[in-house]
């Protein structure tokens, strides 16, 4: 039996923990300084909206963890020392490892911007920047959110669920358009305008101004303006939260350096979810993944790795969804912003502008490469079928009723798709 | 965790607070229900009709003009923002209050009707006799604690209904079954009894609410109601045997093909209140294990008791009755053990590879009912079982079921329990269907591959108390004879990953299945190797 040391409660840390305990007898520590116990980051914002208390958003009991015999403890990791394989906690103490697994997650970027630690400002990624949230609520009458993601996003939708006049300050042309193509990213633009937000396309932040008290009270674009606020949200990106790792002779970059096994330089120490950065890219997936979905597949192999025989991360063919106030988005297989050499895009609205659909395939081969789809849900095992066996696009037009993942009675629009993509130029 | 600051702030929730124009709705709603309240402490209206008329359009139109505020200026879409703030749907002062009022009123309906206005001997006085033109128009008797009930409650369908429409507008799915609801309520419970009952001046009692069925009317087969349908001519027969027919043949077949949702959440008068007039409660029911135990033995318990029960009121209505009977006492008792043996029989020789913890407890109750029909017949004195006379035994059901629980708890305790405390515990019909659904159906809430964020929004909006997440986050289909179908779920789902079914029987219960994503084989080989995890 070897004591297992996971750093991080998250859903990478969790992941790990439970499949390590499914495959074997091993000692679980999992170490995190967040809170007691996992809860599902993705749903912080529905607290806040009130949808959902915060214990709503912890997917297992309390009493999961000690009757899987996964211990747990509250403390923050403030070194790790390799050569004796112990960590040092901020609480005083030491453990010893035999295997430490770094699940430590992301942090909100800050670039430096004048102000930006100022009281009034917050990014949105902890239960803490909640609480922080919540607190500085109260007496708010305008909000200003700068960075146009799925963070920014959802913290616009929060704050719009207390009745707080939002401004989105979005450094680009056009709504997430590094990720999205045009029609989708305007569909959302539209969907945020019609919802009362004031976005500003192509304004980045400048400074934030303090009040007499040392509290923000403004802000001010690079393009001059300033706009009163009683609360700010830096929602720009997040990067590896790994700083307690400096001169613990793992190998850094921006995260912590693995390869394929999910291993660092150092024996015995692996890293996963948001904090990992592959040496490599997988495919076309960037070096660090920050997403639920990947976090969690690393949990799942490392727990192979470490019970069974080591195994590679060889992650599926890629997924993600999101929601932009009411509209869901879904996407499967690979869409870039703008269309690759060999690449054709086929894009379809419907009249609402509310839902879109965009297919994209080899010009050549006519093989479906990846699909947005807003507004309409999607079948994941459909796709997933469908990459893998390298079915054309015509396959995709053919079946289309089979990949929809609507509930019964909705309005269905394969024939009008189809129709669209097949017709005469 | 934080409680004082959330506590702090929320006096300021935006969501907590109202337009003028819903506070303008609000006044008239209530002015309606003032007009009800005069009437019970016996104001004497001129104009009765017109006074109950101005009452109820009150009531309804301020809920339309409420509704129509609340949700008209905002796009379509989830619409559930500080439930968890609002005092009255997040267990506060006012949910406590509502919940005392609305018990009250069901324990002085009950059993003080006198209060209420109602006298059986001489002229309604009060609220009921306010009520008296409505019914005199209907089926042209005066008012009965009961009539001014069904009224109250057609009329909350219907105007919440039409709330609950708005707030899901972009769902058809929703749309759809309210409407549903909706007509059954006011067409099959209410108007088409009153007025049959007006049609058939002898009152027979077998034709109030038509669409309701054994053993949710757990009356179908007491002596009185057998008597006075097999005396109650054509239309009683044809009432008897359509009653059989839909327990043995109609019932399970659209269960069958749709799962139980056909009723509790598409045609049920109580599915109805809670899916309208409950929506707002939703969320309060309670997720935890625990919870889920308990329904699990007081669920089973209420099906060995209906069953039983009525076997033995029917051994006994036969006994008694040998001349009005088609087949005699032992036909009957020998025949319902020989069904009852190919029930037990067949779910363990198909179902042996399911039989989870879910199957054994019915089981378990199914055995039991069994065990309990054959000493029946065995040990039948005159009318006596176990020495209970099963009259008895009837009407403490009756009391037990009908009233103290769905009334009293059921709907009483929405604001404090959810909205299907009722249909959760203690339904009869409910604990039926659940069966047949987890046994033998093609229904089932599919779930998206690997597109789950573990949110908990489904299992927060599951009014039976389903921790959908559960099964979601590990990629497995949610079978459960509790899921009445509502298809909240689904909705409330931020990465559309919830769909519900109606397919293919085979792998519809995949509790082995992996998340999609990950390398299809490690996916295989994480699952072969599992030793089992407990209680996730
Ligand atoms: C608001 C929000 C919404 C999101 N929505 C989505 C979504 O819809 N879909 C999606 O795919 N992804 C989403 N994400 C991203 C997703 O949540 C993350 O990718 C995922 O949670 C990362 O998991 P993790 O286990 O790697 O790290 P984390 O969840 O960050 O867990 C790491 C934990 O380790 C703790 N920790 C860090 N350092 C130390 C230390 N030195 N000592 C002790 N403890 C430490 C941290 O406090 C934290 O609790 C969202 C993220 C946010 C913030
Ligand atoms: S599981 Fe979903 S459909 Fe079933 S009762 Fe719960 S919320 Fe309704
Ligand atoms: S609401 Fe959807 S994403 Fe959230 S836990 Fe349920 S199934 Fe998963």
């Amino acid at each position: 039996m070897q004591h297992i040391i996971i750093i991080g409660n998250g859903i990478a840390g969790i992941t790990a923990a439970r499949h390590i305990r499914k495959l074997s007898d091993h000692q679980i520590t999992v170490i995190s300084a967040e809170t007691d116990y996992f809860f599902s980051r993705t749903a912080l914002m529905y607290v806040y909206m009130g949808h959902m208390k915060f214990e709503h958003t912890q997917p297992y009991e309390n009493t999961f963890w000690k009757d899987n015999k996964i211990d747990l403890q509250n403390d923050f990791v403030s070194s790790v020392d390799t050569i004796h394989k112990t960590i040092h906690l901020k609480s005083g103490g030491t453990r010893a490892y035999d295997k430490l697994i770094i699940a430590t997650g992301s942090k909100s970027n800050k670039f430096g911007w004048p102000g930006q630690d100022l009281p009034g400002v917050t990014g949105l990624y902890s239960k803490q920047d909640l609480d922080y949230i919540e607190q500085n609520s109260a007496n708010c009458k305008r909000a200003v959110v700068v960075g146009g993601g799925l963070i920014g996003i959802e913290l616009i939708e929060m704050l719009l669920s207390r009745n707080i006049a939002t401004t989105f300050l979005v450094r680009e042309k056009s709504f997430w358009d590094a990720v999205l193509p045009k029609g989708e990213s305007e569909l959302i633009g539209r969907h945020i305008r019609e919802h009362g937000i004031d976005l500003k396309l192509e304004t980045g932040l400048q400074e934030i101004v303090a009040d007499q008290n040392g509290r923000a009270k403004a802000i001010v674009t690079d393009k001059g303006e300033t706009i009163d606020c009683e609360l700010v949200g830096l929602t720009a990106g997040v990067s590896p939260n790994i700083d307690f790792l400096k001169n613990s002779g793992i190998e850094l970059g921006r995260g912590v350096k693995v390869n394929r096994y999910l291993q660092t330089n150092i024996e015995d120490v692996y890293a996963i979810g948001d904090c990992a950065e592959q040496h490599e890219a997988i495919g076309n997936r960037r070096p660090i993944e920050a997403v639920w979905y990947t976090g969690r597949m690393m949990g799942e192999t490392i727990a192979q790795t470490i019970c069974v025989s080591p195994v590679r991360y060889n992650p599926g063919h890629w997924f993600n969804s999101a929601k932009f106030l009411d509209i869901e988005y879904q996407t499967y297989g690979w869409v870039f912003a703008q269309p690759k050499a060999n690449e054709t895009h086929f894009y379809w609205e419907h009249p609402s502008g509310k839902k879109c659909v965009r297919f994209v395939y080899d010009t050549n081969t006519r093989a479906f490469i990846g699909i947005n789809v807003f507004g309409i849900r999607m079948r994941h095992q459909f796709f997933d079928k469908v990459l893998t066996e390298k079915q054309s696009i015509d396959y995709v037009m053919e079946h289309l009723s089979a990949a929809n993942f609507d509930p019964e009675f909705f309005a269905k629009h394969e024939t009008d798709i189809k129709n669209a993509f097949y017709q005469p130029l | 965790m934080s409680p004082n600051i959330i506590n702090l702030s929320v006096a300021q929730h935006a969501s907590e607070q109202q337009s003028s124009k819903q506070k303008m709705a609000l006044a008239i709603g209530l002015s309606g229900l003032f007009i009800l309240v005069l009437a019970l402490v016996n104001v004497q209206f001129s104009n009765k009709a017109l006074w109950l008329g101005i009452s109820l359009l009150a009531m309804v139109v301020g809920t339309i003009i409420y509704a129509n505020d609340l949700y008209l200026h905002h796009p379509a879409g989830i619409k559930n923002n500080g439930i968890w703030f609002k005092s009255l749907t997040s267990k506060g002062t006012l949910g406590w209050s509502i919940s005392i009022l609305l018990t009250l009123f069901y324990v002085v309906i009950y059993w003080y009707p006198q209060y209420l206005g109602f006298h059986a001997d001489k002229e309604n006085t009060g609220l009921i006799a306010l009520f008296d033109p409505l019914s005199a128009l209907l089926n042209g008797h005066t008012a009965t604690q009961w009539f001014v009930y069904g009224t109250l409650y057609t009329v909350a369908i219907l105007a919440l209904g039409y709330k609950f429409i708005l707030k899901y507008r972009h769902s058809k799915y929703q749309i759809v079954r309210t409407i549903s609801v909706m007509f059954f309520q006011l067409a099959f419970a209410f108007l088409i009894p009153e007025i049959l009952a007006k049609l058939n001046p002898e009152k027979a009692y077998f034709v109030k609410d038509i669409k309701n069925m054994w053993p949710l009317n757990y009356y179908m087969f007491e002596d009185w109601h057998l008597k006075s349908m097999l005396a109650g001519g054509d239309l009683g027969l044809f009432m008897l045997l359509f009653g059989i027919a839909m327990i043995f043949v109609i019932s399970p077949v659209l269960t069958y093909f749709y799962g139980k949702r056909w009723y509790c959440s598409w045609v049920c008068g109580c599915g109805g209140l809670a899916e309208t007039a409950g929506d707002s409660f939703r969320h309060l029911s309670d997720k935890s294990i625990k919870a889920w135990e308990f329904e699990r033995w007081s669920i089973h318990l209420v099906l060995v008791f209906v069953v039983v029960s009525t076997i033995s009121v029917i051994y006994s209505f036969l006994s008694n009755n040998p001349d009005q009977s088609i087949i005699s006492r032992d036909q009957f008792a020998y025949g319902a053990a020989a069904l009852l043996t190919a029930v037990v029989g067949s779910i363990f020789y198909f179902k042996r590879a399911s039989l989870n913890k879910d199957a054994q407890y019915t089981l378990a109750a199914l055995g039991v009912i069994l065990v309990c029909t054959l000493l029946l017949n065995y040990f039948w004195g005159s009318a006596n079982l176990y020495f209970i006379d099963s009259y008895t035994l009837r009407s403490w059901y009756g009391f037990a079921v009908g009233a103290a629980f769905s009334g009293v708890i059921g709907v009483g305790f929405y604001p404090l329990m959810g909205s299907r405390v009722w249909c959760r515990f203690g339904c009869p019909m409910a604990a039926i269907l659940g069966l047949q659904q987890r046994l033998f159906s093609k229904f089932r809430i599919t779930t998206n591959g690997g597109q789950c964020i573990s949110c908990g929004n489904c299992s927060n909006a599951c009014e039976m108390g389903i921790d959908v997440r559960a099964y979601a986050q590990k990629g497995e289909n949610i079978v459960r004879a509790s899921c009445v179908g509502c298809g909240i779920c689904s909705a409330v789902c931020p990465r559309g990953v919830l769909k519900l079914e109606n397919g293919a029987l085979e792998n519809r219960i995949n509790s082995n299945a992996g998340l999609l994503g990950n390398d299809v084989s490690l996916v295989a080989m994480l699952e072969n190797h599992k030793k089992t995890e407990r209680k996730s």
